[in-house]
């Protein structure tokens, strides 16, 4: 394991900067504790790969992915992490509510693959060209998608 | 010699409770059966949620439940007494409760041990997946409130336990005496 020396991890303005030379229309979310970037979920895959495989950005690191369903849309985030230089990134990427598709990072974190799995399971987003995309907490047959807002459960669910 | 049987009948002293291989002379042994019953329930280890982190600490040295007698904690249904609900119980759980309920030998007694054992506890709304109270699944002998609730109160309510069985009003026991 090499010894990196502290200034290679950039602050966040450093990697405001670094991002906007990659692509130089990004937008940028405020506050936060870290970096938040907002990206097109047509252009997510190959921005995924310069992140990954950069030599100075060094994202190898997946350390969450979630969905958030705001009621007029979806809203993929990802929270990458460099294990080398120790900065952070957080991803985000809004999706349309009645067709959500994204391409799939799982080649590229293969933590993804998961994460992914879980996220069709409770939301219902698609991701094109995983390999296994199926229930994984639900049982094989259940039908719909539980943490939508709009989901009903007359059997199971007691409103208050 | 069927006359000397007839008296004998009716002359005869306590009663005769009907058990599983026929009937057996009880007088004052039914409360030594309680007693010993009682007093050395194993436990068996169940615990699906965040109650587990105080059954265990129950477990441990400060608060040693083996003072009472469950000293050894069975991770087998088939050498267990009582099953401690220990959690939340999921709709995929629900049917691995039961086959563990049924695998378990007479006597048992079923301890509900929290809010979600009890009732769902804090997610009895809005919940796709919980079963609302153990007591759908299984019957219980004692409920315990709290959230959890602390080892005390785990100990009072296997005390409370102990108590009911020396008196002879747990399910198992009325359940056996029809």
């Amino acid at each position: 394991m090499d010894i990196v020396p502290i200034n290679d991890c950039m602050t966040n303005e450093e990697l405001k900067i670094k991002v906007t030379e990659f692509l130089p229309s990004s937008t940028f979310g405020e506050g936060g504790e870290w970096t938040t970037f907002f990206v097109e979920s047509l252009n997510w895959k190959s921005i995924a790969q310069q992140f990954r495989y950069s030599e100075d950005l060094d994202f190898d690191f997946l350390f969450c992915l979630t969905c958030v369903d705001w009621k007029t849309h979806f809203t993929m985030v990802y929270h990458l992490t460099s294990t080398k230089f120790h900065h952070t990134l957080v991803v985000k990427s809004k999706l349309d509510r009645n067709n959500p598709e994204i391409e799939t990072v799982s080649d590229i974190w293969r933590t993804a693959e998961f994460h992914e799995r879980e996220v069709y399971d409770l939301f219902g987003v698609k991701f094109l060209h995983h390999p296994d995309l199926r229930r994984l907490f639900m049982t094989d047959d259940w039908n719909g998608f539980p943490l939508r807002k709009d989901y009903e459960d007359p059997i199971n669910m007691i409103k208050l | 010699m069927t006359e000397e049987k007839n008296i004998s009948q009716s002359e005869f002293p306590g009663q005769v409770h009907s058990t599983a291989g026929g009937g057996i002379l009880v007088t004052k042994l039914d409360e030594v059966i309680n007693w010993a019953r009682a007093n050395s329930l194993w436990p068996l280890v169940f615990g699906t949620s965040c109650c587990a982190i105080e059954m265990m600490s129950t477990a441990a040295a400060k608060y040693d439940w083996s003072r009472f007698g469950f000293e050894v904690a069975r991770a087998t249904p088939r050498q267990a007494d009582v099953i401690i609900i220990a959690g939340t119980i999921v709709n995929k759980m629900a049917p691995v409760l039961k086959r563990l309920y049924d695998q378990m030998a007479d006597p048992k007694y079923v301890v509900a041990m929290g809010a979600c054992a009890t009732s769902g506890g804090p997610f009895f709304y809005n919940t796709y997946s919980v079963v609302k109270g153990a007591d759908h699944v299984i019957p219980v002998d004692v409920y315990i409130a709290g959230c959890p609730p602390r080892p005390e109160a785990l100990l009072h309510a296997l005390i409370t336990l102990q108590e009911k069985i020396k008196s002879g009003a747990t399910r198992e026991q009325i359940k056996s005496d029809k």
